[in-house]
């Protein structure tokens, strides 16, 4: 398996799509469909998204192709193959559809479709029945852009030949518009009346026409998400409130050290609470071992109900054994970083000459920033709802990666892939999270182990202490500037704990790819250029949190440019401005690749200067403060109107936010990831930090690790750009920027530079 | 026993006394509106009212809720929904969505002790979304606000 670098559920769902050895075809992620649509074979065509009448007996039922049902009294039922994590597909990826198929949005109701796959025939092997379902790398829509246009289009197709079958006349007499067909002479039938006939003809092979953009009705306007009024009144279904009947609730002690063990425990009193069922011990992973299933070894108290469970996990009495990393701390890591950062590292990316660049410089300039741990904490802690049973399993909880929940409980259980049934629910805010199926491992775990249908249920300091941290890391960079101020060569050294922590197949000199992209920004831009990374060694145990690296290594960069333009004595913009040059495309290997636009890049920088007011004079103890970053394959820039107190303490005035993503499909929802992204950055920015001391996290709950609240958190003016390029997704793109346009305003402001992370709530 | 009103239907309990009113109501009263962020207090997204009065149900025990009234999410609409409700849908507020049964409940709460609340009054709400819907919590506050201004005119 090959590990693709910045998405790692990526690689995740590569190992279903197989590649073709006997086609030569490479079914990729994204080029599964095409691939097996042009590669002949009928039984391969079966496999595609969308395929044929679902049953062909059910004429009259009205459902066309695979996502889309059309029911008698006009409704139209739009499958969401997406977890919806509340960035929105549930919305978004069905108003693709209905665009394209031209139906009346008033009318549509959008359902959760199941995890669907399917053998591929010419070659043992599985695919996607529905195309990708996942939720990471911001790629839903980008995915859909490229499949479920086509499903759209298809249905409108089938809906206009049953048009033409009914009225006996010429398909291309034949038009389309909001549920309803029209005939050139005038005449009007409705979807709902065709959906029976429409359900009887063949899927389309061959690819149809796709509307032209300037005939868009949906695409670009702002609906609301389609579950509110489900949100509103409780009635919306998350992972914690699905039930399987007769489940167990189970919570679970797990070892607190990283990498630690079990030594001994004692459930006496635990199992004297009323309604405690059963005591298990939950096994872990093996020492150093990749962590393919569970993340930690544990103790399971099984209950009738949960508070019966929480109180009985009170009563246990375990001990545990530090494993191999008891000493840990922050302060080692720190130590460990100044060391490393002292030798060479390993070269990710090397242009020109550095060494020269920097001996013929006018101006050498250092700066050293620190990135802390953070946590995930979505919202809604892990829980999953299991049943193992000897020929199927039956899986219901909140996940990003379904596929990966399928692949784990294939592992535990051993039971064919095609009989456990995995069913999304909606996910209280996942962030990368749920990328991860540890949680679903052990409710896996426990069903087998117990024979009962089990309720997982982990509380707030379960989840904030045993997650898949975001990386550690210090960077020190180092630029050059000529005599007239310009930037002549940029090296980025940066010693962090990689993400790729104990996962398999793993190879030591891919270490580096989920920590450093080579393609960021100045790469490219600049002759000389050199990348360096050093592997920090930590127990903690780490993964993919929002935007990756691009959160680190933005506050980095951006921070720095900063400084650069100070001593440059340029303004921050125009010296930005400067190394992005002309707008040109670059190319970008990573992920939101192939190329990386400097002209789009500037685009958003300019906007976001333009509304804050950029180079107004700001009076004493304000200051204005800018970044911008491009994150797999979306371009944002922030720009913030900071205060700072005479107490140090700091305020944000105003927050812009501008943003290319290429076309908007949902105003709504873009504001709204790009508001939710901003106050993201701006919260762990400001307050947090996951503490380790011997050994173990030390943060448990939010009383030690403060999401921001309402008081502090700014409005949020959010500037789109109008974009006719293929849409990227908007769910990682409003975070990286946020936390370098916060510190260089308070630089602004006060004269101090924040260097290291989380702020606080002064500055010194 | 304890005897309790929930969305106005008698109820009674007989089950574990320190059991939080949070987990009486999703797994024994099966209204699972009411969510579990954080079990002290902390977080805002388990918020019922008690006789009207928004709390906190995750650290409030079976033990004080003899002859209490609660509502909870499920039982905030009537015939129609809530101003604060349709504030919320009008402003597309929720992203996950997971807090904000909680940040309806404790803005329900505020409008009735603040019925034109200002910035600063809408600042002392602290409940928490990690999503950060903030911004259109603030403004579907103050839409909300001017709903039930235009029901009551009515
Ligand atoms: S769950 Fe009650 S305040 Fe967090
Ligand atoms: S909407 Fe997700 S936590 Fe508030």
């Amino acid at each position: 398996m090959s590990i693709n670098p910045q998405g790692d559920w990526l690689a995740d769902l590569e190992t279903i799509a197989k590649p073709s050895a006997k086609t030569g075809i490479k079914l990729d992620r994204r080029g599964f469909i095409q691939a097996t649509l042009s590669a002949a074979g009928g039984l391969l065509v079966t496999a595609t998204i969308g395929t044929g009448a679902r049953r062909a007996e059910a004429a009259g039922v009205g459902e066309i192709g695979l996502f889309v049902r059309i029911e008698s009294d006009g409704t139209t039922v739009i499958g969401a193959r997406s977890p919806e994590i509340g960035q929105g597909v549930n919305t978004s990826l069905p108003m693709i559809i209905a665009e394209e198929m031209d139906a009346d949005w008033a009318s549509v109701k959008v359902e959760q479709l199941p995890f669907g796959i399917v053998s591929t025939e010419a070659e043992p092997g599985l695919t996607w029945k529905y195309g990708p379902q996942g939720a990471g790398g911001s790629t839903n829509i980008p995915d859909a852009w490229s499949d479920l246009r086509q499903v759209g289009a298809k249905v409108r197709q089938l809906l206009r030949q049953a048009a033409a079958q009914h009225w006996n006349t010429d398909l291309d007499r034949l038009s389309t518009e909001g549920g309803v067909v029209r005939h050139a002479d005038g005449r009007r039938i409705s979807y709902a009346a065709l959906a029976g006939i429409a359900a009887t003809l063949p899927w389309p092979e061959e690819a149809v026409a796709l509307k032209s953009a300037k005939d868009y009705r949906l695409i670009g306007t702002a609906q609301g998400q389609v579950a509110l009024r489900e949100i509103v009144t409780g009635q919306a279904g998350f992972g914690i409130d699905a039930r399987i009947p007769g489940a167990l609730v189970a919570v679970v002690a797990r070892c607190p050290y990283f990498d630690g063990e079990l030594e001994s425990f004692d459930a006496t009193e635990a199992k004297k609470i009323p309604g405690v069922r059963e005591v298990l011990v939950l096994p872990g992973p093996k020492h150093g071992q990749p962590i393919t299933e569970n993340l930690a070894t544990g103790v399971a108290v099984l209950a009738n109900d949960s508070w019966a469970a929480i109180k009985g996990r009170r009563a246990l009495k375990i001990r545990w054994k530090p494993g191999p990393y008891g000493h840990e701390s922050s302060e080692s890591l720190d130590q460990q970083c100044r060391e490393l950062l002292k030798g060479e590292g390993i070269r990710c990316r090397d242009d020109g000459d550095f060494d020269a660049a920097r001996r013929s410089a006018a101006q050498t300039i250092e700066g050293n920033y620190r990135v802390p741990y953070v946590s995930h904490c979505p919202m809604e802690p892990q829980n999953a709802c299991v049943h193992v049973q000897p020929d199927r399993v039956l899986i219901i909880a909140p996940m990003q990666s379904p596929s990966g929940a399928s692949r784990v409980a294939n592992q535990i259980t051993g039971v064919d892939r095609f009989n456990i049934e995995v069913r999304m629910t909606r996910v209280g805010g996942g962030f990368g999270r749920r990328l991860t199926n540890d949680f679903v491992a052990e409710a896996v775990h426990l069903s087998k182990l117990s024979g009962k249908p089990i309720r997982l249920l982990w509380t707030r300091e379960d989840d904030l202490r045993h997650d898949f941290y975001r990386p550690f890391g210090h960077h020190q960079l180092i630029a050059t500037l000529d005599g007239r101020g310009a930037l002549t060569g940029w090296a980025h050294r940066l010693a962090s704990a990689s993400k790729y922590y104990r996962r398999p197949n793993l190879k030591p000199e891919d270490m580096w790819t989920p920590e450093i992209y080579p393609d960021d920004f100045p790469a490219q831009l600049l002759a000389n250029v050199r990348m360096e990374w050093f592997a920090v060694d930590s127990g903690m145990t780490r993964g993919s949190w929002r935007a990756p690296a691009h959160t680190a290594n933005a506050f980095a960069v951006q921070s720095f440019v900063d400084e650069l333009a100070v001593a440059a004595d340029r303004d921050p913009v125009d010296f930005r401005l400067a190394i992005l040059g002309q707008g040109q495309e670059y190319s970008y290997s990573g992920h939101g690749g192939p190329t990386f636009d400097s002209g789009r890049l500037a685009g958003v920088l300019r906007l976001a200067a333009a509304r804050i007011g950029w180079g107004r004079k700001m009076p004493k103890g304000r200051g204005l403060g800018i970044a911008a970053h491009f994150t797999f394959g979306g371009y944002a820039a922030h720009a913030m109107e900071v205060s700072v107190a005479e107490d140090g303490s700091y305020r944000i005035e105003r927050c812009v936010c501008a943003v290319d993503v290429g076309r908007p499909i949902n105003r709504s929802g873009l504001e709204a990831q790009m508001i939710g992204g901003t106050i993201d950055g701006i919260s762990t920015a400001r307050n947090l930090e996951i503490h380790i001391a011997g050994g173990q996290v030390v943060e448990s709950n939010f009383d030690t690790y403060p999401l921001l609240q309402m008081a502090d958190a700014p409005e949020v003016e959010v500037e789109i750009v109008d974009s006719d390029k293929d849409p990227s997704g908007a769910g990682e793109m409003g975070i990286p920027t946020a936390a370098p346009a916060l510190t260089n305003a308070i630089f602004a402001a006060s004269g101090v530079r924040v260097r290291s992370l989380p702020i606080g709530p002064t500055v010194a | 026993m304890i005897k309790l009103v929930v969305n106005g239907q008698p109820r009674e309990f007989d089950g574990d006394s320190s059991m939080p009113l949070l987990w009486y109501l999703r797994d024994h009263a099966h209204l699972t509106g009411t969510k579990f962020g954080c079990g002290i207090a902390q977080c805002g997204a388990c918020t019922v009212h008690v006789d009207g009065s928004a709390v906190r149900s995750c650290t409030l025990p079976m033990a004080a809720l003899e002859g209490k009234q609660i509502t909870t999410i499920e039982g905030l609409a009537g015939e129609r929904l809530h101003a604060v409700q349709q504030a919320w849908i009008e402003e597309d507020v929720p992203q996950c969505g997971y807090c904000q049964a909680g940040q309806i409940m404790a803005a329900v709460d505020l409008l009735k002790r603040d019925p034109d609340p200002g910035d600063e009054a809408i600042n002392t709400l602290t409940n928490l979304c990690r999503c950060g819907t903030y911004p259109r919590i603030r403004k579907a506050i103050k839409r909300a606000a001017q709903l039930a201004r235009a029901e009551g005119e009515q």
